[in-house]
């Protein structure tokens, strides 16, 4: 087989082949987190990892996530490369003093003594039903911490590809997958690997409007994007795929072709990370518009249960195809 | 007795002024804060922890210099017995490039990896997760050290207090938990923050070996800490002291202290480590007046030399704002 052959697969197994990946290159590498062990992962990415890893490097952890999302900060300011697996983005927020507090402090206040080379992964997003509280798109929050590094795979190339780079990253990464992307299908090089975390990525060109996107609403964008082609509008698409740091050239790039942007972002709208990509525009490519920002966010709403309130609540393509009709005029 | 004379007396004689002259060294030092802080050299949340020297003295004893330390807000004499010189602290107290976290920490936030000293935490319990990871290093590459985690009678109310001492039993972790127990969280008392106030009662209930130390008797935190560490070091799992001690101070430099008796304050400070450990050895003749006025003359003027360099030593500049928040490697 060559590195070249393409070989189907999804992005929860991508993400399985990269965390294989990892622990057969760096012996510092372990997976740490609830139910990623006997369990097999809350999202089976981790399936049958312990069976080849065994329990010191594949560890199940109590639900603990401030005392376990801790030791992965003190294990990696020892010289260990840990994942750290937290089930939702929701669960985050009871290790929030950890990450916040910790991992992204003590680099500085230790005046560049403490390298904090950790990865947390969690799952993010709504969209299958589990209501208010296992609903949330909180990586906008995170992308307000210096000393962190946020990254949204959304792609199979970034599920595999994203997970060592961010390992050689000699400060903390928290990488966030979108809960409907586990099952995306699609196929990679067999000899798929390591890719940028740096930079934006466009992924679908065009002449008439920029959709700026990430992670699990890069799919709904590129379907409204597929609908304006049908009304004659040449939508261009960028996947931010790192959200601190964001890539302004790419953004400011893509603006300054187009004349006109719209912010697809699941995250509420106030305070989102669509607010600070609209700022910047407005910052670095404000004499490049034809017409204002527009964002489609999350409703200001906690996820309700029912499916037709919760689609209601989301970015949908028809509004943002719609949104970039209104930019357009 | 002459100095030439300290050299030749008894290993433990030799010892126990080793350790008086540690217990000096903090208390020296943060006399000296106090003064500075006065004049409006030190600014901040500084917190001092006279009265409990004996703790961070007796504890580092039993550690080797290849150990790990994790430490508190309350943590010059963690540093300073842990053996980061005075300089460094100073230097960092007055927020300069020469302190041990290049000035950017301040007192509550000293580091110094090259002494494995993980570093001053200001969030209450903050600290207990990083020992884990730090311990839980050691056993996957087979390092045989112990990780020494301070932290309050406070932290002991908070929910990553029992997160810890859960995993450091489950996972048979190297870890001494050194719980410095002054009796007040802040202005809070004991009694009135904690529904069970034996402390080591808790810890036991985790499944780790835990008892209670007379923390304001030097020689008795020494005893308890090389048992402990030896019992660690030999696979015994983590271990948990309670060192029952008090501090002088305020919480932090100076609050109005209504939430305790000053008779309190004064029947505690009848138990002063420093003179516990130093008229025990008045008694048995290994220390005069005149050895006592010596050892705190010393370090005074050590102390003095520090503050000189920590003043003539440069700021940051201001260019350099932002240095350290990301690693070079990393932007």
């Amino acid at each position: 087989m060559t590195s070249a052959e393409m070989v189907k697969t999804t992005y929860r197994e991508a993400m399985r082949a990269a965390i294989r990946e990892a622990m057969q290159r760096d012996d510092r590498v372990f997976l740490m987190g609830e139910d990623v062990g006997r369990y097999g992962g809350c999202f089976a990415v981790s399936m049958g990892l312990l069976e080849e890893f065994g329990p010191e490097r594949i560890r199940d952890t109590p639900l603990s996530e401030s005392a376990f999302v801790g030791a992965g900060i003190g294990a990696a300011m020892a010289g260990m490369r840990p994942i750290v697996e937290i089930m939702t983005v929701n669960f985050s927020l009871l290790a929030l003093d950890q990450i916040m507090n910790n991992a992204a402090t003590l680099l500085h206040m230790s005046g560049g003594q403490c390298n904090v080379p950790l990865v947390i992964r969690m799952t993010t997003g709504a969209g299958r039903q589990v209501a208010a509280q296992h609903s949330h798109s909180l990586e906008g929050w995170y992308t307000h911490i210096p000393g962190i590094r946020v990254l949204a795979p959304a792609t199979l190339a970034d599920a595999r590809g994203m997970l060592w780079t961010a390992l050689q990253n000699p400060d903390p990464v928290l990488i966030f997958e979108h809960g409907s992307l586990y099952n995306m299908q699609g196929t990679l090089p067999a000899g798929a690997g390591a890719v940028d975390i740096r930079s934006a990525a466009v992924r679908r060109e065009g002449t008439d409007v920029s959709l700026i996107t990430y992670g699990g609403t890069l799919g709904t964008t590129l379907a409204a994007a597929d609908a304006l082609a049908g009304d004659g509008i040449d939508a261009e698409v960028i996947d931010l795929r790192s959200l601190r740091p964001l890539d302004d050239q790419t953004i400011v790039g893509s603006v300054a072709k187009t004349h006109r942007a719209v912010i697809v972002d699941e995250g509420w709208r106030t305070g989102s990370l669509a607010a600070e990509v609209s700022a910047r525009i407005m910052e670095q490519a404000f004499w490049d518009l034809d017409g204002p920002v527009e964002r489609v966010c999350g409703a200001e709403v906690p996820m309700p249960y029912p499916r037709h309130l919760e689609q209601a609540a989301l970015p949908q393509a028809d509004v943002i195809a719609a949104a970039a009709r209104q930019a357009v005029g | 007795m002459s100095r030439a004379a300290a050299k030749a007396a008894p290993p433990e004689a030799a010892h126990r002024r080793e350790l008086l002259r540690q217990m000096l060294l903090i208390r020296t030092f943060e006399d000296k804060c106090v003064e500075l802080y006065s004049a409006g050299e030190i600014r901040g949340f500084v917190h001092l922890y006279i009265g409990e020297e004996a703790v961070a003295v007796g504890v580092n004893e039993a550690l080797t210099a290849d150990d790990n330390v994790v430490s508190t807000y309350r943590e010059h004499g963690h540093a300073l017995a842990r053996g980061i010189p005075a300089d460094a602290v100073m230097g960092e107290m007055l927020g300069k490039t020469t302190g041990c976290s290049r000035g950017r920490g301040g007192s509550m936030h000293l580091f110094d990896v090259s002494r494995r000293f993980y570093g001053g935490n200001a969030i209450v319990g903050g600290g207990l997760p990083l020992s884990i990871g730090v311990a839980l290093a050691d056993k996957l590459r087979g390092d045989q050290r112990v990780t020494a985690c301070f932290f309050g009678d406070g932290a002991v109310a908070e929910g990553e207090f029992h997160e810890c001492m859960n995993l450091a039993a489950l996972w048979d972790l190297p870890v001494l938990f050194c719980c410095e127990n002054n009796l007040y969280a802040m202005g809070t008392a004991l009694e009135r923050a904690q529904a069970q106030t034996d402390l080591a009662l808790r810890a036991e209930s985790y499944g780790m070996a835990a008892w209670p130390v007379d923390g304001m008797d030097v020689a008795a935190v020494e005893r308890a800490a090389r048992s402990a560490v030896e019992a660690i070091r030999a696979g015994g799992g983590p271990h948990f002291l309670e060192l029952r001690t008090y501090r002088f101070r305020a919480h932090s430099m100076y609050d109005p202290e209504l939430y305790r008796d000053k008779a309190e304050v004064e029947e505690w400070k009848k138990r002063d480590p420093i003179d516990l450990l130093s008229a025990g050895m008045r008694d048995s003749g290994e220390l005069t007046d005149d050895d006592f006025q010596a050892m705190n003359d010393d370090l005074t003027r050590e102390i003095d030399t520090a503050i000189a360099a920590a003043r003539k030593a440069p700021a940051e500049p201001v260019e350099n704002l932002t240095r350290f928040v990301y690693s070079p490697e990393s932007s």
